[in-house]
């Protein structure tokens, strides 16, 4: 054992509460270590010294007082009784008005869902899928792909101008 | 019979005024001395003491009793104690901070010492001194000598009231007794006849 070891047992030792097996180790290392045979018998010195401390007396009030302390007591009420810590009193009533202030507080939306179509549009919009769906054929349409442009921009003012007359008949 | 310190609080409990005289009675001293011997005040010891059984008193509906009837209450003046001096040190701070520069200050005269003749004052010296050596050690150091040198409790008891392990607790011991040793060297060297029974058997 060394005397780094011994520090740790050597009170223990002292005051004649280490186990045999412990008391055993400290006493062979103070038979080969004279600085810790001395410290040794410093503190048992000093215990000595430590016990001229004189003991106070307690003023001859001290029981009346703690009695009138007691008496004096306010009747706790039914929310003290529940919270008995003023800790978690305080964290219970920082939870609840923080929910308070969230539930209160407008919803911030992202950035992405501000153009979202309303519900009304998105009902709209359900009515006239078969028109979309063929919309979104016609247009990736491979017959229409194949046509000339020349013919699709010579096609196309003639269906323009027919179509008044049509509305109009 | 003697009822131990558990039956007496459980005693309180149920309502029973005169258990909590009791235990009134058997640990007013120790407790108005552990606590004097942590603020090195009187009045303030008391009033801390008395706080300390008024919180006993408060909490007997709850009271299980789950570890030492001691344990409990010394952990409770050691919490109230440690609050006591950091309050305390904290508003000294304050009123340093506060008080007025003078300049022109002469240095404090202090006066020679003249040296102590008679017994009881050479015993009243030491004591002081004793006393402030015990007050200069860290908190948890101050609480584990007080514990373990005045109030005799063991190990255990004193690890769950400090909240740490009984091999912290010896090297913390250790520490405190170390530091003590050489601090009060001079009266180690010189002893004087103190008053038997005192204190743990060395």
């Amino acid at each position: 054992m060394k005397c780094e070891d011994v520090s740790n047992e050597l009170i223990a030792y002292l005051d004649r509460r280490a186990n045999s097996a412990e008391r055993q180790e400290v006493e062979a290392h103070l038979a080969g270590c004279a600085a810790c045979r001395t410290r040794a018998e410093e503190f048992r010195k000093l215990w000595t010294v430590l016990d001229e401390v004189p003991m106070i007396e307690p003023s001859a009030a001290f029981d009346a007082r703690v009695r009138q302390r007691i008496a004096s007591e306010p009747e706790r009420g039914w929310f003290a009784r529940l919270v008995p810590q003023p800790r978690l009193a305080f964290s219970v009533a920082l939870l609840v008005a923080l929910s308070v202030w969230l539930a209160g507080r407008p919803v911030d939306r992202p950035a992405s869902f501000a153009n979202a179509p309303s519900e009304e549009e998105q009902f709209q919009m359900i009515d006239h899928l078969g028109v979309l769906e063929n919309f979104d054929v016609l247009t990736k349409s491979d017959v229409l792909s194949e046509l000339p442009p020349r013919a699709t921009q010579e096609q196309a003012p003639a269906h323009d101008e027919a179509r008044p007359k049509g509305d109009g008949g | 019979m003697t009822r131990s310190d558990v039956q007496l609080m459980l005693d309180v409990k149920a309502g029973d005024d005169v258990s909590f005289g009791l235990l009134l009675a058997k640990y007013r001293l120790p407790l108005v001395n552990f606590l004097f011997r942590m603020v090195r005040d009187t009045a303030t010891a008391e009033d801390l003491a008395q706080e300390v059984f008024l919180r006993v008193y408060r909490a007997r509906k709850q009271y299980s009793p789950s570890a030492k009837f001691t344990t409990w209450l010394f952990r409770i003046a050691t919490n109230l104690a440690l609050n006591s001096v950091r309050d305390n040190r904290h508003r000294q701070m304050e009123v340093s901070l506060d008080a007025p520069v003078e300049e022109d200050e002469s240095p404090v005269q202090v006066p020679a010492r003249v040296m102590p003749i008679d017994e009881h004052m050479v015993e009243r010296d030491r004591a002081q001194i004793i006393r402030r050596a015990i007050a200069a050690l860290p908190e948890k150091q101050r609480v584990a000598v007080l514990l373990h040198k005045y109030e005799e409790m063991d190990y255990g008891e004193i690890a769950k009231i400090l909240d740490c392990s009984e091999s912290a607790l010896k090297s913390l011991l250790f520490r405190a007794y170390e530091t003590l040793r050489v601090q009060l060297a001079p009266l180690v060297a010189q002893p004087v006849a103190h008053r038997a029974g005192e204190g743990r058997p060395s």
